[in-house]
């Protein structure tokens, strides 16, 4: 019974190649798998037709509040997306390719992926990058889990300033291995300088942080970059692609690998995903990088072409002594973040940036005027900032949220202490009218605060 | 082709953005700024849509090309789950994790509750895990939750190894390596499994796990798992399914059945969703009841009125194996790819997928050599020995499949076999289409023997030739200086 456009075959096919096969029927073929071990069940539901299918869908996205304005960040933001980036990326030459093992009928994707590479390389100021990772926090893992190789050492140190989704998944990631793991408490919404030098010695491979970081807060980083390498080890920034339109490069700040999370360049929230993970770092650390890594070379005939390169390195060459054990990456949403950086710009890129901080420096300055209101950090901020309330950041926002904005992402569940807190985030699609309703709206939600 | 960056001209640009409706702000100190922006390419919005759809068509791909690319499962993808996918695009995940947010997130959180409840069902485990983000992290995620299973018994120190046979994928060593574990390999027997004998030997009080993909990569199911599995948990070893397979076996076995203890699933592969040019996957965990307190946070629950909660501070949980809840968008293609197929279609593609791979496997074997030559699942792999025999290797046949429009099988994996040529039809391919292909095979195959040099020098019709592999490692240009 044929009761799928999806195996195409029809009954006298089945038969014809039963009989090629030798076969009685297509349960013969299944002989290998002892009759004791055989599924009895199989629950689920029957079929349906694609139109059915994609009403239930419809249904399903529908059962969640819809129209929320988004005032939150916490690793994903709500940016802009050119309409060119859905057109480009969702052609199907592109998104029903697989790896390109085989170059010579996958240049499409080879050289977008150097493409990518290059971006990356350009945008953070290193001279190497991988065809990508799969998000932001792993991306941090993989990264320190590099320098642990680069330099023989077995300690991180964590600035508690970095994401807390991101330090739990490198803590996570490290967990089983020989590694300890020093996290450095944060002192008003930036690493704390005098912990670090206590805890820097030659037995550090890598110290992480994040620029801007979980705060908001932009710090100047390159002090720490000679301490971290007069110990010998290797300094990893997790940054924000979009605030490099105007923010120090790592390369510039001296950041031997950076990564960061990719979502912010072209790919939607989609609750939490695809995104990508991109990784950067010095030349001298190739043979370390994770992952596939596209590499320009030439044809039989001296014309130029892209290959992937360096496989040596990867699982299915070395096994278990391969620097990760990545495979499929998020190439199709790396393809994306060439586009949108492409669809930008040099200059655009840049306009963005200052586009993401007038906003939030506009809504910060509307914050810093409402009483009892104060902002957490004397330090620079580019799209997100903290601020301390008068009373229970919980309470205030999920007040807010039912009023149908997600206001910030309060502190208190990352950081003890910090209850009254939350970081707030103003892309450039918050028009000046959505502010001001932010900061009326969090005006009303204190009003019952007495001084 | 020209690069992007080749044709950018100084201040071109490709998309208009917003006006700003605020002050400006006070400019930065100079130290935090770049002294260059960003040499991005610089190009019109149509020179990019040309750039980027010539660049598409240098792409062999499922939609334009046969695809039958082994073990990565190149199935036809629905255009419905695209269309599925994209409804969640404005949902931000924060959202769930705000004080209160789970109420605004219940169709999202739902759909990945179900997702799990549907993926245990095809695959006889428990509770399923949907945060791994593609396969390998699955399973790194998977041996992680064996991990934690021995701690909290007291035997971390003492479980130090995980057992694979040696044609399993190599993510599975490397992916136990990241779980602190050291790897013990166990050679095929010349019946195309794992050599139980050896197996046997191997096995002790101080293995943790033992991994296996059942089918194997050989495209062979393993009749003696239910004792491999016995022995294993004799010994307190978890099995380990890798779930890339799995397109071969839906309601026919179920891994948690036969002894499986731990899966992971590619949901590229078995559940119809895009490859993407290398990702994005998505590879959800299962696991027995045992494995359930370890499983990463937040773990979606739904408590007795049917509403979905996040639990986000057990204590003995692995932790967090991703920033958020998983490749969402993935998962809804494949949500959706299961509802759309149900029961009997689930069932007939993993009838139509091994019927296909066996088809291949008679039509062929009379023109390559065949090293394990009985029923297949859902891939066969031939070996191009007899063709080596005129100096004709994989990779020759590889590149003349090119020039027929072909997308090469994989080519020398499993390691074990020489010359491997890796073949896996999909259920989706129409016996025209598999026809076709074996005439060019057959075609290639004769070639090997009247014109081994047309080989060596396909593909001649691609837009570049063979490339030189050598000098890209060597030189290591990995991003344009120009």
């Amino acid at each position: 019974m044929n009761d799928s456009h999806y195996c195409p075959h029809t009954p006298e096919e089945i038969a014809e190649m039963l009989s090629a096969i030798g076969a009685a029927s297509v349960e013969d073929l299944f002989a290998p798998i002892p009759t004791e071990l055989r599924a009895k069940t199989l629950n689920i539901p029957p079929g349906m037709s694609e139109f059915e299918t994609f009403s239930r869908m419809q249904e399903i996205a529908g059962e969640n509040v819809q129209g929320i304005t988004h005032f939150i960040g916490g690793g994903f933001y709500d940016h802009i997306i050119p309409s060119v980036v859905d057109h480009l990326a969702n052609r199907s030459e592109f998104y029903t390719a697989y790896t390109p093992y085989q170059p010579e009928c996958s240049q499409g994707t080879l050289q977008a992926l150097f493409e990518y590479q290059t971006a990356i390389c350009r945008l953070t100021g290193l001279d190497v990058s991988n065809a990508s990772l799969y998000d932001g926090g792993t991306a941090c893992a993989e990264a320190a889990m590099m320098a642990l190789r680069v330099t023989g050492r077995n300690k991180i140190v964590l600035d508690g300033c970095v994401s807390p989704f991101s330090r739990e998944v490198l803590k996570t990631y490290l967990f089983n291995l020989d590694v300890e793991v020093v996290e450095i408490a944060p002192l008003d919404g930036l690493l704390n300088r005098s912990l670090i030098a206590d805890v820097l010695d030659d037995t550090v491979a890598g110290v992480l942080i994040q620029n801007p970081n979980f705060f908001g807060s932009i710090e100047d980083f390159s002090a720490l970059a000679n301490q971290v390498h007069s110990v010998g080890a290797l300094l990893i920034g997790s940054v924000y692609p979009i605030s490099l339109g105007i923010l120090k490069s790592p390369g510039e700040i001296g950041i031997d690998i950076a990564v960061g999370d990719g979502q912010s360049l072209g790919n939607p929230l989609s609750f939490g995903g695809p995104s990508f993970g991109f990784i950067a770092a010095k030349k001298t650390f190739i043979r370390n990088m994770p992952g596939r890594i596209v590499g320009e070379t030439v044809d039989r005939n001296g014309k130029r072409g892209f290959v992937l390169t360096l496989q040596a390195r990867e699982q299915h060459i070395k096994r278990h002594k391969a620097t990760s054990n990545i495979c499929s990456n998020q190439g199709l949403c790396a393809l994306r973040g060439l586009i949108f950086l492409s669809s930008v710009g040099k200059e655009g890129l840049a306009e963005l940036a200052r586009l993401n901080r007038d906003k939030a420096e506009y809504a910060k300055s509307l914050f810093a005027e409402i009483p009892g209101v104060s902002v957490l950090q004397s330090a620079v901020t580019f799209n997100e900032f903290t601020i301390v309330l008068p009373k229970n950041a919980d309470d205030v926002v999920s007040g807010l949220l039912k009023k149908g904005i997600a206001a910030g992402v309060p502190l208190g569940q990352y950081y003890s202490g910090l209850e009254s807190c939350m970081v707030v985030t103003v892309t450039e699609k918050r028009t000046k009218k959505k502010i001001d309703q932010l900061v009326d709206a969090l005006k009303t939600e204190l009003a019952d605060v007495r001084f | 082709m020209q690069l992007i960056y080749e044709q950018s001209t100084s201040g071109r640009r490709g998309v208009k953005l917003p006006a700003s409706d605020v002050p400006a702000a006070a400019a930065l100190p100079g130290a935090l700024l770049r002294a260059e922006k960003a040499a991005l390419a610089e190009v019109s919005e149509l020179d990019l849509v040309r750039h980027f759809t010539n660049l598409s068509r240098r792409n062999f791909s499922v939609d334009t090309n046969f695809y039958p690319l082994g073990s990565c499962t190149m199935k036809y993808n629905a255009k419905v789950l695209e269309n599925s996918a994209a409804l969640f695009a404005p949902f931000h995940p924060m959202t769930a994790l705000l004080p209160g947010g789970v109420e605004f997130c219940q169709g999202t959180l739902g759909m990945l509750y179900d997702l799990g409840q549907l993926l245990a069902d095809i695959t006889g485990m428990d509770e399923v895990t949907t945060q791994p983000l593609a396969g390998a992290h699955g399973e790194m995620t998977g041996i992680m939750l064996i991990a934690a299973y021995h701690a909290a018994k007291g035997n971390r120190a003492k479980k130090k190894y995980v057992v694979v046979p040696d044609s399993s994928h190599g993510t599975n060593p490397a992916s136990a390596a990241i779980a602190g574990y050291e790897i013990i390999t166990v050679p095929t027997a010349p019946y195309g499994d794992m050599d139980l004998e050896l197996f046997k030997k191997t096995m002790s009080d101080e293995v943790a796990a033992v991994m296996m993909t059942c089918p194997n990569t050989l495209g062979l199911f393993n009749p003696h798992i239910k004792e491999i599995s016995d022995i294993a948990h004799s010994f307190d070893a978890l099995m380990y399914y890798d779930g890339a397979n799995l397109n071969a076996i839906m309601g026919k076995v179920k891994p948690g059945d036969v002894g499986f203890d731990v899966i992971h699933v590619n949901l590229h592969k078995t559940f119809g969703t895009p490859h993407g040019g290398g990702g994005p996957g998505s590879g959800p965990v299962g696991v027995k009841k045992a494995l359930i307190p370890f499983l990463p946070q937040p773990r979606i629950i739904k408590n007795g009125d049917g509403r979905l909660l996040l639990e986000t501070a057990n204590q003995g949980s692995i932790g967090r194996t991703a920033n958020f809840f998983g490749n969402f968008g993935v998962m809804a293609k494949a949500y959706a790819y299961i509802i759309m197929l149900g029961r009997e279609g689930l069932i007939q593609v993993s009838e139509q997928a091994v019927l296909n791979a066996n088809y291949i496997k008679e039509k062929l074997k009379g023109y390559y050599d065949l090293p394990y030559d009985m029923t297949c699942m859902h891939e066969v792999v031939f070996s191009a020995s007899k063709q080596m025999e005129h100096g004709v290797h994989a990779i020759d046949i590889a590149k003349f499949l090119i020039d027929r429009g072909y997308h090469p099988p994989t080519v020398y994996f499993p390691m074990i076999v020489k010359e491997a040529i890796m073949i896996e039809p999909t259920e989706t391919e129409s016996k025209a289409t598999m026809d076709a292909f074996i005439e060019v095979m057959i075609e290639a195959a004769r070639t090997a023997e009247s014109n081994p040099q047309a080989l060596h020098d396909a593909p001649l019709t691609m837009p570049i030739s063979r490339l030189d592999e050598t000098k890209a490692a060597r030189e290591q240009n990995v991003c344009s200086v120009r």
